[in-house]
């Protein structure tokens, strides 16, 4: 066992650590979905911390990539539906940034799961809180997130 | 100098029950760039934005976060309160604590304090990176488009004339009119179609300001709202419209005949024709498709005998471009093509088996047969009638998924239009279900079925064949449960009405969405079901769904009043949060302009001074008018040379490192 996994399996134990989950959404759909995820009372853990753009096209991978070096466990981007992205195409572009980053990020060693793209409309606040809770569930289950973090 | 407040609203007990405010307005104190911080009550109310007016001006604050709803709701809101404080409205930025917060962490007080304080910091982080945006300017051209001369676009185009704005109606027949004109009564009055359509054709005609384009079709369209640039193709007529009187000489004695569209097919025309006799402009054209002297130099005979020497057999095709401010799609609907899909009808093989337009014709007092139903195959009347309805309506097997509307009512028409002609005829309708919602509407399927003894059956029909002279109809009557069969004379498909053909390619020359059916998308299916989500593209009528007579002409009416507001100003304010470009990063690579779906950007040229000498060199340029603010460019854009206002890159990045702290 790597000095790593030792920490990382003590922090576990410890059992009072919860992971910090930065989610990009979309104006229309995702930030409107977590909205009706509130007006409807769906409950989430209390995780994650949701940064509003305009359009899923508009997160850059950057963006993500500074998440982790600040010590984020994990990362959501969350726009509109394919094929209904209230800018036409935005959405497509982030589809295709984002499969290609995802495979870049666990070529360094970032588990698939720290890092997901998902679909979701604005009268969907069941889903949006269903894949919060999920998310949280899989990268509680990860532990901390070690790689890309900026030391400074 | 940013100099920051911070003003936590409790939202009644929606978000003071679950999280701490007091605690949350503490801990804001002591966050980069935060001089004031505070609680209150109701921050949307008035006493609770004059709080935030007041500490503006007695902190002399230079930005403010407002940590209440989402800024879905309450943003523009709190922009005025700023711009009554005397501050640009968007130096404000909100933190969502209650539905992103105290809402959907009822059980977790401790956490949900701890998320609030985090989004207060990513607010404040974002806030410390805003300047001041001012929005932009563009000019109005107020010139409407109306595309489709139909009832809805006649009507679009009259009441934005009517409001004293120059309207053109684009037409691509050579009448307007559109489907209205082609039918014999409308429900539930059963008044004249014609009687109540041919006026307003005549009054869309004769407006002062409205202009027709018959006989044109949208070749392009550029430029955005207010400033639409659109280039028409009008089409050759071969008929000269000025010297043309409209006599109707060539029109008689044009030797070659042909089936009429206006008909379908249920009677004949001559090669060169108005559609019907109340065409509006009321001048023939000459079809090119079949004309002898057009396709083999023979014949002439129409150039021979007009009087006033109007046929042109050298007429070519006009391309004008024009600039509009606004345009309203009225392009209509036309029937599904049943025959390709419904073998179990006979694919189109029995002459007997026809459409409910291809009936209206029959039935229409100025239609071939002068009004008398007879059989198309051997002009005998039918004694019993069969009517199927939801042909290609829905179904998930073949045609359409959607319920195409306005069928329950015309075959209801079409019921009582055979009984009132024909007492002793037999009329069988078999129905999925009978949908007549609307005014009246329900009164008179009764009517239909109680009044004249039209027979409602219930069960689709699975089989028509021909014996003898007779048509069998074999369907089952789910009712009953047991298998029936008709012996009809004529048998009217009351098939769904569905978006015009080229529909999909309509809507990507003007550049807005369309479903998965063809029909025109609205930009929001409850609230804004008038527009498209291009600004300045309006819609009217059946282009849009399956819509009765009323319920287009109130849409058309709706989107003149659309038009109208957006022509009652000289100059249209645009949203400032657009992309801009940093000339001095730009490398003129242009990666950005694909990805743009609004066609916002541009390479242009530039004059720099290097080393003492002057260079040309190209950058993208965004055109505040096109640019709706989405954002995909800056992530294309590989110097980082596009930025988004009001969701920079640094504005993003400090939430980032807030949000992670």
């Amino acid at each position: 066992m790597s000095v790593e996994q030792n920490t990382l399996e003590r922090e576990k134990q410890q059992g009072e650590w919860t992971p910090k989950i930065v989610g990009f959404c979309c104006n229309w759909c995702s930030y409107a979905g977590a909205d009706l995820a509130g007006t409807s009372r769906f409950q989430y853990p209390s995780n994650l911390r949701i940064i509003r753009v305009p359009c899923s096209g508009r997160v850059n991978p950057h963006m993500v990539i500074r998440a982790f070096q600040k010590g984020a466990d994990g990362v959501l981007v969350a726009g509109c539906h394919p094929g209904d992205c209230h800018y036409a195409t935005g959405n497509y572009y982030a589809r295709r940034r984002m499969l290609v980053f995802k495979r870049l990020l666990e070529y360094v060693g970032i588990e698939p799961e720290r890092f997901q793209a998902r679909w979701i409309s604005g009268s969907e606040g069941q889903k949006f809180a269903e894949n919060a809770i999920k998310l949280s569930e899989e990268i509680k289950a990860l532990g901390p997130n070690r790689k890309l973090r900026d030391v400074r | 100098m940013k100099r920051i407040g911070v003003f936590v609203c409790h939202c009644g007990s929606n978000i003071a029950a679950v999280v701490d405010v007091k605690k949350v307005a503490e801990e804001a104190k002591s966050m980069l760039g935060v001089v004031y911080s505070t609680d209150y009550q109701y921050m949307c109310s008035e006493p609770g934005q004059d709080v935030i007016i007041k500490a503006v001006k007695e902190h002399n604050l230079n930005r403010v976060v407002v940590a209440a709803c989402s800024p879905r709701l309450h943003e523009p809101t709190f922009r005025k309160t700023l711009e009554n404080a005397g501050l640009n409205p968007y130096y404000v930025e909100m933190a969502n604590l209650r539905e992103h917060c105290s809402w959907v962490h009822p059980n977790d007080k401790e956490g949900a304090t701890l998320k609030s304080i985090d989004l207060v910091r990513k607010a404040v982080a974002k806030v410390n990176k805003t300047v001041a945006l001012f929005p932009g300017e563009i000019p109005v051209e107020k010139r409407c488009l109306v595309i489709g001369g139909g009832i809805a676009g006649m009507q679009t185009a009259i009441d934005v004339a009517d409001m004293g704005y120059e309207v053109i109606i684009l037409e691509r027949e050579a009448t307007i009119g559109g489907k209205m004109a082609i039918l014999d009564k409308t429900f539930p009055t059963m008044d004249c179609s014609a009687c109540i359509c041919t006026p307003k054709m005549v009054d869309a005609a004769q407006h002062p300001n409205i202009k027709l384009y018959t006989l044109s079709e949208l070749e392009s369209v550029g430029g955005y709202v207010g400033n639409f640039e659109v280039t028409i193709r009008k089409k050759a007529r071969y008929v000269d419209m000025v010297k043309c009187t409209g006599c109707g000489i060539c029109e008689a004695k044009c030797p070659k005949k042909v089936e009429s569209e206006f008909d379908y097919g249920m009677g004949k025309r001559p090669c060169i024709y108005k559609p019907f006799p109340q065409a509006v402009p009321n001048k023939p054209m000459i079809d090119p498709e079949n004309c002898r002297k057009l396709k083999e130099n023979k014949c002439g005979v129409c150039a021979k005998v007009c009087p006033t020497d109007a046929v042109n057999f050298e007429d070519k095709d006009e391309l004008v471009t024009e600039r509009f401010g606004a345009i309203v799609m009225a392009t209509g609907y036309e029937l599904y093509d049943w025959k390709k899909d419904f073998g179990e009808y006979g694919y189109g093989k029995y002459p007997d088996v026809i459409d409910g337009l291809q009936f209206e014709r029959l039935v229409n007092a100025s239609g071939p047969t002068m009004g008398k139903i007879k059989r198309p195959s051997d002009g005998e009347i039918p004694q019993d009638i069969v009517i199927i309805k939801c042909v290609g309506s829905r179904s998930t097997e073949k045609g359409k998924t959607y319920c195409s509307k306005i069928c329950c009512m015309y075959t209801a028409k079409h019921a009582t239009q055979i009984l009132e002609k024909n007492p002793n005829a037999n009329v069988y309708i078999f129905y999925m279900d009978v949908r007549t919602p609307g005014k009246m509407y329900d009164e008179f399927y009764m009517r239909a079925k109680e009044g004249y003894g039209a027979t409602y059956l219930r069960g689709q029909v699975s089989k028509i064949y021909q014996e003898g002279k007779k048509l069998i109809v074999k369907a089952e009557d789910t009712l009953v449960g047991k298998p029936v069969e008709v012996k009809a004379d004529m048998v009217i498909l009351a098939t769904a009405a569905a978006a015009v053909k080229d529909s999909s390619e309509i809507a990507q020359t003007v550049g807005f969405s369309y479903d998965k059916d063809g029909f025109f998308t609205e930009a929001h299916p409850k609230l804004r079901p008038i527009e498209t989500n291009t600004a300045g593209v309006f819609l009217a009528g059946t282009c849009q769904g399956p819509k009765d007579i009323p319920e287009t002409v109130s849409q058309a009416t709706a989107a003149a009043a659309k038009v109208g507001a957006l022509f009652s100003k000289d100059k249209m304010a645009t949203s400032p949060m657009i992309s801009y470009v940093d000339e001095g990063l730009c490398s003129g690579c242009g990666l950005c302009i694909p990805v743009c779906p609004y066609k916002a950007i541009e390479l242009i040229t530039i004059k720099e001074r290097v080393h003492g000498g002057e260079v040309e060199r190209q950058v993208a340029n965004v055109n505040a008018g096109l640019c709706q603010g989405c954002g995909p460019c800056t992530v294309a854009c590989r110097s980082g040379a596009i930025n988004l206002r009001g969701f920079t890159n640094q504005q993003i990045l400090a939430e980032v490192d807030a949000a992670c702290q």
